[in-house]
């Protein structure tokens, strides 16, 4: 679950964990989060929770809000953002344990939105019911935040050993492989002979459409050559290629369309 | 004409760098213009029970009805008559799963995201229920046609959030709709029209999840030639990036009009065959 931590000048004041669907800022005792310092609103700000995500959002205090400097309205938190009110700061955590392992929790699973009323009294507020087992398990299991774990069936023996889900980083889609390479192709003959072309993209496309076409891919394990149309396929180092894709290394020498190209790798 | 000649299917289903086994299922058939995917989910072997039997009951049915039936008769409504096939026989494959899980106890609390299309008399129809999803490149403009029944999708037509915001949620993987875990199921189907040179994208999560729409917009556009090695560069993108789910993809490209038979003379022809 994300967790907030209060500070002053550096001093850390308290801890909070984001456990309500609301949690709410602001100088007046009613608050969830109470700052009592006149540069603090009334009501000052609300964070809202869904699963795993939280929102904040300014309720129009006087001073405003600042999230990492900036001032906002309304913010996505993601961890590590700094909130601040005034001199008191609020850091937003949101990590995962180190030990989940990916396979736990990206599983698609099916969200009913009649399931959330029955938890809501439970301790455990943004949890959402994620349940592929039977919906009755929902109400009976105590601590249902951790029922988001992709196997259900078996519920009470797998809540002790699965780590929560909710509190799992969010995949990193797309994340870049580390360090790709750049490529480089030194055109050696033909009308554009001298000029060479960087390999920066995932697929770089060579030839002519209709005759003859190949791909370079560039991917973590390197540059690969591929025949994509026509009937004659590359040639690398005097070799004609098959359909497969083929591993190019350090000054390669590829054929293609009558044009003569040079690999290499940039350093 | 058969539509085999006018379209052209190339598919790819790959376990991914991370899960054991394989909880996507695919079916395609160029003859009768119809393509379906399937990503499973539940417990133990349940998700691949499911998505298997999502795409064999719709694949299997619709080919046999639609030798009775063509598609693009229109129905006493004026509507073609393909969305009432198409609703009918997911509403089949929907009861098919939710019995079997509601039986064998080992199947209980399984379902299905499902993603179709039907091409015929140039235009298809889409089916989809939950997030695996239909994308379209035409041209230079590559568009998400469908529109995930997810709660990011709910946040984002909320206002709470914007599609980049999305992108960085950790609530990725919740669907608010599937086949087989409820009774009845309601599928989201739309018509549209199909024109040449046209690729449409049918794909699991666990390739929109990984690669951006830049990059497989880019793959469609340089490897839209050679349809195989495209589903295959899309699989290994996904892999490259981490491969954390299953993926699979199916592509139709549209090679030429694909009208179907009107006027007396065709009408004849049909009669004759």
């Amino acid at each position: 679950m994300a967790k907030l931590i209060l500070s002053m000048d550096g001093l850390v004041l308290k801890e909070i964990s984001l456990s309500k669907e609301r949690t709410t800022i602001g100088r007046k005792p009613h608050n969830d989060i109470q700052i009592d310092n006149l540069a603090v609103s009334g009501e000052h700000a609300v964070i809202v929770s869904i699963l795993s995500d939280s929102f904040l959002e300014d309720l129009g205090s006087t001073n405003g809000t600042l999230v990492n400097g900036q001032s906002v309205k309304k913010h996505f938190l993601q961890s590590n953002d700094v909130i601040e009110l005034g001199k008191y700061k609020l850091k937003y955590i949101n990590e995962a344990p180190a030990q989940i392992k990916a396979a736990d929790f990206e599983k698609t699973m099916i969200l009913r939105p009649g399931a959330m009323r029955t938890i809501a009294p439970a301790a455990v507020p943004a949890a959402a019911v994620a349940l592929p087992a039977a919906p009755a398990m929902s109400v009976a299991t105590p601590a249902p935040a951790k029922s988001l774990g992709d196997t259900m069936v078996n519920q009470g023996a797998l809540n002790s050993s699965m780590p929560n889900p909710v509190t799992a980083a969010p995949p990193q889609s797309g994340a870049a492989p580390a360090q790709l390479k750049t490529g480089l192709l030194k055109i050696l003959s033909g009308s554009s002979a001298g000029r060479s072309l960087e390999l920066t993209k995932p697929l770089t496309t060579l030839g002519k459409p209709g005759v003859q076409v190949a791909v370079i891919t560039r991917r973590p394990q390197g540059f690969f050559i591929t025949h994509v149309e026509g009937a004659n396929f590359p040639v690398v180092n005097g070799k004609t290629l098959d359909a497969q894709a083929h591993a190019l290394k350090d000054h390669d020498i590829i054929e293609l369309a009558g044009v003569k190209m040079e690999f290499s790798l940039k350093t | 004409m058969e539509l085999s000649e006018a379209l052209d299917i190339a598919s790819a289903t790959d376990p991914g760098m991370v899960r054991s086994h394989n909880e996507d299922s695919i079916a395609s058939d160029a003859a009768k213009g119809l393509v379906v995917l399937a990503d499973g989910m539940g417990g133990y072997n349940a998700g691949e029970v499911a998505s298997g039997m999502a795409t064999t009951v719709i694949a299997t049915e619709l080919q046999r009805l639609l030798e009775q039936r063509p598609p693009y008769v229109n129905d006493p409504n004026g509507k073609a008559v393909a969305e009432s096939i198409l609703r009918e026989q997911i509403a089949k494959a929907n009861t098919s799963i939710y019995q079997a899980s509601q039986s064998q106890p080992q199947y209980s609390g399984m379902g299905t995201t499902l993603v179709m299309a039907l091409f015929y008399d140039n235009k298809l129809s889409v089916a989809h229920i939950g997030d695996s999803r239909l994308y379209r490149q035409r041209g230079d403009e590559f568009k998400q046609v469908t529109k995930d029944h997810s709660l990011l999708q709910e946040q984002i037509d909320a206002g709470m959030i914007t599609p980049e915001q999305a992108k960085k949620s950790a609530n990725k993987n919740l669907v608010t709709k599937a086949l087989g875990i409820d009774p009845a199921v309601d599928a989201e189907i739309h018509e549209y029209d199909a024109s040449v040179g046209d690729i449409y994208l049918l794909c699991s999560d666990g390739l929109c999840d990984m690669v951006s729409d830049e990059d497989i917009a880019m793959a469609l556009q340089t490897l839209g030639a050679n349809l195989q090695l495209c589903a295959h560069q899309l699989v290994q993108m996904a892999n490259d990036n981490g491969g954390r789910d299953n993926v699979s993809v199916i592509l139709v490209r549209v090679k030429r009009d694909f009208r179907a038979p009107r006027g007396i003379a065709a009408k004849l022809a049909a009669w004759f065959r």
